[in-house]
């Protein structure tokens, strides 16, 4: 069974359906990116598979033992994290409050956790600095951090690189791919960024309220739905 | 120096307004923290206007003032977060408008009634006079209620806080939790304000927060020692507020305001250091 199956979901935002009738699965390992112009439905979407907006149609199945809180979500930043006073061993600690249930303390475990995520993306070193200190690649970096704490299978990202410059960009991807490939957790990435994520992922979802594309990273390339995509958007 | 404070505790009404003001300055600043990074700074002020609102009520029907007020500013807190949750007014534009409604339902009340007298005055400004028994009693089972939320839900008080969404997609219930700082912030406000006043109450919530980020950089420093200096702040404020014959909320207003300069110059210095 996949980890997360769609099957004909339908989602409204603010009484507009916003998403219609889609279905699609991710397996284990997989690498799936969700493109689509801005209001095309990929954050309600990304809303939906996090369960807190549930479709009005249609469901969202998760197995392989995936559990709803155990998606591990790379938000978009907020404001209110701009002069947050927050350690970096703080914040991404806070990935693993979901298996603490009712129990209010972290264990030895869950800090041990922590520290060995902080250590795979390379922010140990800071992790007595201030949050709100950081810069923008290593911000990504330490939220990367709690998205993993919170998850063995799946991360979800929202537009992971808004904001970052190229370099930092392109170091981000080897990052996630190394998630991917290494430690064998499924990542499921909204993105604008279609050229740069074309070579990681290996399926595609193009949204537009309904799936316009959806299969492998390959067979997009080579539809006319993602020749029309890739290619406008290297004209442009 | 000892004489002065022998002679301030040999009032009960003195030993009762420390008492108070220590435990209400407790809460608020715990609350606070999260309240102030979450952008609900004003919420403080909306709710003293509303339990200005209910006090005036109150007053004019002869009833007890925590029993009207407590009840009126918890709905109205209660009511602010789901207004400000929903997309349709905004957080900010939400408390000024239920501030003013508020404020302006017991100005009529009062000049219908009683009209502009010392109750009222004191409502405005705070009375150090103004803690009784039953004060004493609230205030004790409201921080018993802060302490166990503080210490037993940080972590999760630190998620919300920090970022909401996500929260709620690990399995935090993070409208119980806003819905329980709400309630808290609501008592808080009806304890502490008819001693600092309905215009000044806010202050406790917001100026150990801002204070305390001036220098420390982690959440944890930060909620410590805003609870630590919020409770100096009153004990200092409510000395001057006797040894002078101030008023006490000014006081303790302008003994946060210190520590706010104070603490500022600190943290410039500080990241100086750090730079080199």
């Amino acid at each position: 069974m996949a980890l997360v199956k769609c099957d004909g979901i339908s989602i409204a935002y603010e009484g507009q359906t916003v998403v219609r009738d889609l279905s699609f699965q991710i397996e284990q390992g997989d690498y799936l990116c969700i493109v689509g112009e801005n209001g095309s439905g990929k954050s309600t979407l990304v809303k939906s598979l996090l369960g807190l907006k549930p479709p009005f149609k249609g469901q969202i199945l998760l197995g392989d033992g995936l559990k709803q809180d155990e998606i591990g979500y790379l938000p978009q930043q907020t404001v209110v994290q701009k002069d947050f006073p927050a350690s970096v061993y703080e914040v991404v600690l806070s990935g693993r409050l979901n298996s603490r249930g009712w129990r209010p303390f972290y264990s030895a475990e869950d800090k041990k956790a922590a520290r060995e995520n902080m250590e795979l993306l390379g922010i140990r070193e800071m992790e007595h600095q201030c949050f709100r200190d950081l810069s923008g690649g290593q911000k990504q970096r330490v939220l990367l951090a709690r998205a993993l704490c919170a998850t063995k299978k799946l991360l979800l990202l929202d537009e992971p690189v808004t904001g970052l410059d190229p370099l930092v960009t392109a170091e981000f991807y080897q990052l996630i791919e190394k998630v991917n490939k290494e430690a064998k957790i499924a990542v499921v990435m909204v993105s604008h960024d279609i050229e740069s994520t074309i070579q990681y992922a290996s399926h595609i979802l193009h949204l537009q309220e309904s799936a316009l594309f959806y299969g492998t990273a390959q067979a997009y390339q080579n539809s006319t739905v993602g020749k029309r995509f890739l290619g406008g958007e290297g004209n442009a | 120096m000892l004489d002065t404070f022998m002679e301030m505790m040999s009032y009960p009404f003195m030993v009762r307004a420390f008492l108070v003001g220590s435990l209400v300055a407790l809460c608020s600043a715990l609350l606070g923290v999260s309240l102030v990074l979450k952008r609900y700074s004003m919420i403080g002020d909306g709710l003293s206007h509303v339990g200005f609102g209910a006090l005036a009520i109150a007053a004019a029907l002869n009833m007890a003032p925590l029993v009207v007020a407590i009840p009126v500013v918890v709905v109205a807190a209660v009511l602010l977060l789901r207004i400000s949750g929903s997309s349709k007014i905004k957080g900010d534009a939400a408390i000024a408008l239920i501030s003013t409604g508020a404020l302006a339902i017991g100005i009529m009340v009062i000049s219908m009634t009683t009209g502009m007298n010392t109750d009222v005055y004191n409502y405005m400004f705070g009375s150090i006079l103004a803690m009784s028994g039953e004060d004493v009693q609230f205030s004790i089972l409201l921080s018993v209620a802060v302490l166990i939320l503080y210490l037993f839900f940080y972590n999760k008080i630190f998620a919300i806080t920090f970022d909401e969404t996500f929260a709620r997609a690990t399995g935090v219930r993070a409208n119980l939790y806003n819905t329980l700082i709400a309630v808290l912030t609501a008592v808080t406000i009806v304890l502490g304000m008819r001693m600092m006043g309905a215009l000044l109450i806010s202050s406790l919530i917001i100026f150990p927060a801002l204070t305390s980020m001036r220098v420390f950089k982690n959440f944890k420093g930060v909620i410590l020692n805003s609870a630590i200096v919020s409770v100096v702040c009153l004990i200092l404020g409510v000395t001057i507020s006797y040894v002078y014959a101030t008023p006490a909320g000014a006081s303790v207003v302008v003994v946060n305001m210190a520590m706010l300069a104070i603490y500022s110059v600190i943290g410039v210095l500080k990241n100086r250091n750090n730079g080199k």
